[in-house]
Parts: structure tokens; sequence; C-alpha cells
């Protein structure tokens, strides 16, 4: 492409589409501020520091370690989102707290087996409470455990909840639908307290750590959440490609009545809808406890913004824009800490969630359905 | 006829201020014999601090409903991010009525008198929602949901920020407190100032029955957020009977229609955003920020959803509905049910550690410890039952108590007559 060519498209963006324009200059600025940062220089401009800093190798790979592990899961937990969006047409608001459901389930199963014989009560182990930390090292089996248990009892979960209170429904308007949602989201978040106490437990610490580069490390949870996420994520893949279950979600997704028409039985592809979004939910839940250490009974409800973030940015409907958006919104959680104070690098993936839905409401991959 | 059915048509019989007063009224009794039934000698202190406390509430939430009443109910913007419009108006009356030389470890403000503070959080809270109604109007409404609720996170996540715990403005010390909270002007005085002033002979009697002056003073300070309620229900329908909105009714009913005939709908529906901001802003500081103190807990989205329960009971599209609504979600759904668990005893039985010992109870045929252990924690439980009443009523009620009565964009009926009696409903 000639100068001549690249400068008048660039023209045509900034008359166009001011709004991208102005994204790709702040993208520019602070990328060319990090390699500053990272050559150790600062540039002055009248007096103020204009780019520059100081940052090492070392603390941004950690960091992009971060957010690479949050965002798996958080894109783990996002497909669930993205898949009642596009099939069953609205935002479920109890989605995040599917996730808390799903990974008190597993680690209550985690729990209660790797205490047994401890000669610890009971209802200590179930509470989460017993004060013993689970890693995959020193009790693989108990953890392998509560994975299954977190995926399958979520599935329960998801099911008895569509039948109880979307099937009634389901011919209503998305906006009833996404206030039902929220019924559900408070009763479910305020059964797990009754049950469980709205106390923070400790449950998960890090058996193992591995030196992976020389200032980079990461401990035995982090690589068993790296390493099922991509397999679960793959396994969704080759469910989608290799099945005629993905073929039958994509005409839902695109055109319900036709669908019917054609033959597909959607009530059934809705039930694997269910299925498959609630026991992905539970599981990220599960290793998100798993990689942080700790549960409590709302850590799904606070991070349902950040998987409604990951699912808008990739493209609501896209099962591979969910996990692309929660990597790409792990990374921006996590790597917006090197311009913002931690107190508002949260602030920042909201931020891409709204400027995403401003300028292209079908997510960075051009809204490509694939689900 | 479902039960929710009968209960509305005996509500339908009466007229609206009758019907909103009435029902308070009833709260305010069973408040009464509660505080009868718990208190023993202390009966009467007991009542007013229960009917004072429930009075603020109903009045707060009522505010709010009104609110996302105008821009739900009439023009159909789905705004979820009310906790953040709240703050806005919170923070900036704050900034404008804390005291220039505050205790040692407060934040200084401004020092302005505070009818000043409530004008400015108002102004502020509808040029913020101006701003974020400017783009984000263009987006479908689940998306519009979406996008007000990250913003609402944004504003509480940069008043909970450090950074802007203290800083300067023009020169003036000011700043939020972070996330330990800002100290200001409280509301709370006004009211406190007015019992113990023109109400003296009241306090005095008062106190020859046991009531506290601080109760008494919470009592009145619910009677005023009253007054405002039924201000903002005169402006409201005011401004919904107008001819602007009438074009509001027509924007929910049909945008392109209301377009073609000419209307900018942009404009409407971002003029009806700011002033519904403008409410919200002003309940953030009357309600949340009542007793002169805000910090950004109070601003979590949960509060939001709780809005959105009231007006859903009540009925979105309907003013009288929103009150109603409120009544009922922070009277009998939210309140009650707390002030009951704390007061209900078993009779020795301690309520259980966890639940775990609780139904170990069943094992052998006591039922006890369970119910002492769902008793000890129904203000837990509180909310699942809210939960399960918006699912309900979205199921087999969704135009909630009142919101059928919402008035049609013409001036005549377009409704087939209802039949009022037996027969089958037509829907």
């Amino acid at each position: 492409m000639g100068i001549a060519e690249f400068a008048r498209d660039g023209r045509v963006v900034l008359g166009d589409r001011p709004g991208a324009a102005v994204v790709a200059a702040v993208s520019g600025f602070l990328l060319l501020d990090l390699v500053a940062k990272l050559a150790g220089t600062t540039v002055f401009f009248l007096g103020t520091r204009l780019l520059g800093g100081s940052l090492t190798v070392g603390s941004l790979l950690s960091m992009v370690v971060d957010g690479l592990l949050v965002g798996l899961a958080v894109g783990l937990a996002g497909i669930g989102l993205s898949m009642t969006y596009s099939i069953l047409d609205f935002a479920n608001f109890a989605h995040g707290d599917t996730v808390t459901a799903g990974a008190f389930l597993g680690w209550v199963a985690a729990y209660i087996t790797a205490g047994l014989g401890t000669g610890a009560p009971i209802s200590e182990l179930f509470m989460l409470n017993s004060g013993r930390q689970l890693s995959t090292v020193s009790t693989f089996l108990p953890v392998l455990l509560g994975l299954v248990v977190a995926g399958v009892g979520s599935i329960g979960v998801v099911l008895l909840v569509d039948r109880l209170t979307y099937r009634p429904m389901r011919e209503a308007d998305n906006i009833s639908l996404l206030i039902a949602s929220i019924g559900v989201a408070l009763a479910m978040r305020y059964l797990i307290a009754f049950v469980f106490g709205t106390q923070t437990s400790g449950v998960a610490s890090g058996g193992l750590r591995v030196t992976v580069l020389s200032t980079v490390s990461v401990t035995d949870n982090e690589i068993t959440l790296l390493v099922v996420s991509l397999l679960l994520m793959l396994g969704v893949h080759l469910l989608l490609q290799r099945t005629k279950l993905g073929k039958a979600m994509r005409a839902m997704a695109d055109n319900e009545d036709l669908a019917r028409v054609t033959g597909i039985p959607t009530e059934r592809v809705i039930r694997l809808t269910w299925i498959l979004g609630g026991s992905l939910a539970g599981i990220g839940g599960y290793l998100l406890v798993l990689e942080s250490g700790t549960i409590s009974f709302n850590f799904g409800w606070i991070l349902l913004l950040l998987i409604f973030a990951a699912v808008i940015v990739g493209g609501i409907g896209s099962i591979y824009g969910a996990m692309a958006g929660g990597v790409l919104i792990g990374l921006v959680d996590s790597l917006a800490l090197i311009w913002l104070p931690s107190g508002l690098s949260r602030a920042s993936a909201f931020l891409v969630l709204i400027v995403v839905l401003l300028l292209r409401p079908s997510g960075i991959f051009g809204g490509v359905s694939t689900a | 006829m479902s039960a929710v059915d009968s209960v509305r048509d005996r509500l339908d019989a009466l007229p609206d201020v009758g019907l909103v007063v009435g029902f308070i009224a009833s709260i305010w009794a069973v408040m009464l014999v509660l505080a009868i039934a718990v208190g023993g000698a202390n009966w009467a202190n007991l009542a007013v601090g229960f009917i004072g406390s429930v009075t603020v509430l109903i009045g707060g939430y009522a505010i709010l409903a009104l609110a996302l009443n105008l821009q739900w109910g009439y023009t159909g913007l789905f705004n979820i991010g009310i906790a953040g419009f709240m703050a806005v108006g919170a923070y900036t009356t704050a900034v404008l009525t804390a005291p220039t030389d505050p205790a040692a470890g407060a934040v200084p403000g401004l020092g302005l008198p505070l009818w000043v503070g409530l004008i400015g959080g108002m102004a502020m809270a509808a040029i913020i929602g101006g701003l974020a109604a400017l783009p984000a109007l263009r987006l479908k409404a689940d998306y519009l949901a979406i996008v007000t609720v990250a913003f609402s996170e944004i504003i509480r996540l940069v008043v909970n920020w450090d950074g802007l715990a203290e800083f300067s403005l023009f020169g003036a010390p000011v700043g939020t407190g972070g996330a330990t909270g800002i100290s200001f002007k409280s509301a709370n005085d006004v009211a406190a100032g007015l019992v113990n002033g023109v109400g003296q002979p009241l306090v005095t009697a008062a106190d020859g029955i046991g009531v506290s002056g601080p109760n008494l003073a919470n009592l009145t300070y619910g009677v005023i957020l009253l007054l405002v309620v039924a201000a903002s229900y005169w402006v409201l329908t005011r401004i919904t009977n107008s001819p602007f909105g009438r074009v509001l009714k027509a924007i929910r009913e049909d945008e392109t229609v209301t377009q073609s005939l000419g209307k900018d709908t942009r404009r409407f529906k971002i003029k009806t955003f700011m002033i519904g901001c403008a409410l919200m802003g002003l309940a953030g500081v009357l309600f949340r920020g009542q007793a002169g103190y805000i910090s950004p807990q109070q601003f979590r989205p949960t509060i939001t959803f709780y809005v959105f329960a009231a007006l859903i009971i009540g009925g979105s599209g309907s003013n009288t509905g929103s009150i109603i609504g409120a009544a009922t979600f922070s009277g009998l759904l939210f309140y009650l049910p707390a002030r009951l668990g704390e007061n209900i005893s078993l009779g020795g039985t301690r309520a259980p550690g966890n639940i775990i010992d609780a139904v170990g109870g069943l094992a052998s045929l006591d039922p006890l410890p369970l119910l002492a252990y769902i008793i000890s924690n129904v203000s837990t439980l509180r909310f699942v039952l809210i939960g399960v009443v918006l699912i309900y009523i979205i199921q087999n009620q969704p135009e909630g108590l009142l919101g059928h009565r919402n008035e049609p964009a013409t001036s005549v009926s377009l409704d087939r007559p209802q039949s009022r009696s037996g027969g089958e409903a037509d829907e």
C-alpha cells in the first residue's frame, strides 16, 4: 500500500469514524509510552512528563501472566453468557451467581474429600472453615473431583432455574427475561449466603512454585487453571465443529422460527445450551477460586460485569469471541496497572466495555457468529 | 382470578391520593402492632423508631422509583446505573457543603449551605446523566442497561480512588474522602433542629410516654421525605400530562412513528434522562446521605436492582404505582422481615452457628434448631423472597400492581373496554 493510499484511508477513518480514530490515537500513545517505559527513558514536553518512566520486563511479564490467567477463567465463564445471549436472546444477570454456585459446590466436594480422615468435623469441612489450603499438587484427587462436581452441579442448578423461571416465559421479550434473571440472581446469591454465610473463606493456595522465566513464577494451581481452561476451550471447539449440535445452535441463534421449521428441536438445543454454558460457568468459578485462593458468596456477582465486558468485546453470540474477549479483558484489567493506580484498573475494563458497545456493538471481531 | 388481581381490583376503586395515604398508613399500623407485640413497656419508643425507619425507606425508594418510572416507564430508557447517578448527586452535595475546617482526619469541602449543595447535586447528576445519555441512547435497551451499570461502577470506583480523596479545586482543598467516605452538612440535622425548635412541646410530650428525641427526629425526617415524594409526584404528573409527556408516551409506544411526526425523539429522551437523573441525585443525598456521611460502599449496583424491584412490584408506567411499589418493597419485603426475625424467639433454643448443625437437628426429629437458624438469618432470606417475588410478578403480572393504569399516548382510550367481573380476560 502506498503512502498516499494509507493517508487517504486514515483521513476516511478520521472523518467517518472519529471515535475509532480517538481509540487508535490513545492505543498508539499507550503503546509508545509502554516502549518508552520498558526502555527506561522519559520524554519531557514543556516541563511535564509526556512519556515513559520505568518498568521492568519482568514485572510486565508477571502482569501479562496474571491477566492471562484471570482472562482465561473469565472467558470460560463468558461462553455460557454469550450462548444464552444469542440463543435465548437475553442478558442473563444471574450468570455471575451461577459461577458462584458452581464454585461452592465444587469446593465443598473437594474440601470434604480432602478432609475425610483428618478428624476435622464435617460441619467445619462443609462450611470451608477448617483452615486447610488445598493445592493441585498436594491434594490432586480432591481438586479433580471438585472440578467435576463444579461442572456437573452447576448443570443441575441452571436446569432447575430454567425449568422454574425461564421456561414458562419463553415467548417473553428480552427485557422481561432480563428482569427475571435479576430476580434469579438475588434469590441464588442469598440462598448461597444463607447456607454458607457471608464471610470470605481461604480454601486454596499454591503448593508448588515453578519459575518459568528468570523473574516470572507460577504456582501449580495457576498451571491447573491454564491447562484445564485451554483443554475445555479446545473441547468446546471440537464439539461445535464436529457435531450437529454446533450447527443447530448457530441456526437457533440466527433465526429461531426458521430453525424450528427446519426440524431443529429448539427446546433440546436450549437445554444443551444451558448444560454447556452452565457447566463451563461453574468450572470457571471453581478455577478462579483455585487461582485466587478465596471464596465468598458474592464473588461471581462482582465478576459479572467483567464477564459481560468479555462477551461484548468478543461479540455477543460468538463463542470464540467470548474466549478471546475474556483474555483481552483480563489483560486490560491487569495491564492497566502500568498507567493507572490500582484503585482504577477495574474501571479501565469497564471503560473498554462501554467504548466497544458505543463504537462497535458487534464486538471487535466484527460479530462473526460462530456459536 | 389470581391473588394479585383481587388486590388490584380493590386498589383500583380508590382515588390515587387516598390509595397512597391508606397504603402507607396501613404499613404504619403493621409497625405499631409489631412494636406493641414485642416492645413491652417500651412499646411507644419502639413504635416511633420502627415507623420512622420505615418511612425514611419508603420516602427514599419512592423518589428513586418515581425517577426510574419517568425514564423507563414513560420513555423506555432501561437505566440500571441508578446507583451511579445517586453517587454523583450525593458526592457533589458533600463536596459543596462539607465544612472548610473539618475535624482531624476528615476531608474539607466548600462549606456552602445545604440548599446550595442540594441544587448543585441535582444539577451535576443531570449534567452527568445528559453526558452519559448523549452517546448511549442510540443503543438497544439491553445494551443501554449494560452501559449504564458499567458507568455507575466506574463512578463508584473513581470516588473510591484515593487519588481523589483530597485535591485542590481552584485553590480550595476539597475531596471525596476515598474509601473512608466524607462527612458533610447533614439533612437529618434540619429535621432535628425543627423538632427541637418549633416542636419542643411535642418532644416534651413524647418524652412523657418514653419516646426518645432522636427517634422523633427520624420520624420527622421520614415525613419530610414523604413531602419531597409528594412534590416530585406533583412535578412528574405535571410533566407526564403535558404535551412533553405525551411525546414521551408516544416514544414508548413507537419511536419511529413519533419521529415521522417530526419530533426530535433524541432530544426528548435526553431531557427525560436528565430530569430522572437529577431526582436520583437528590435521593442520593437525602436518602443515602441522611446522616451527613456517605462512602462508596453505599452506591453499589445492588441498590439499583432494589429500585427496579420496587418499580416492577408497583407497575412501571404509573407514578402512583411507583410509590405503592416503593412502600411494598421497602416496608413489607425489606424492613418488616428483618424486624420480625430480630424479635421472634423460640423459647430458649439458640440458633446454631451453621446450617449443618441446624439440619442435624432434623435427624433427631427436632425442627427447632433449623427454625432458629432460619429466624436468625431472616435478613439474608428476605433477599431470596424479593428475588422470588420479582420472578413471580414478571411471570404472572408483568404490569405490576398498578402498571395497567398507564395512560395511552392518545387522548381517547384505544383499549377495548375491560370486563370487570367474570368472563375470559382477552389477553
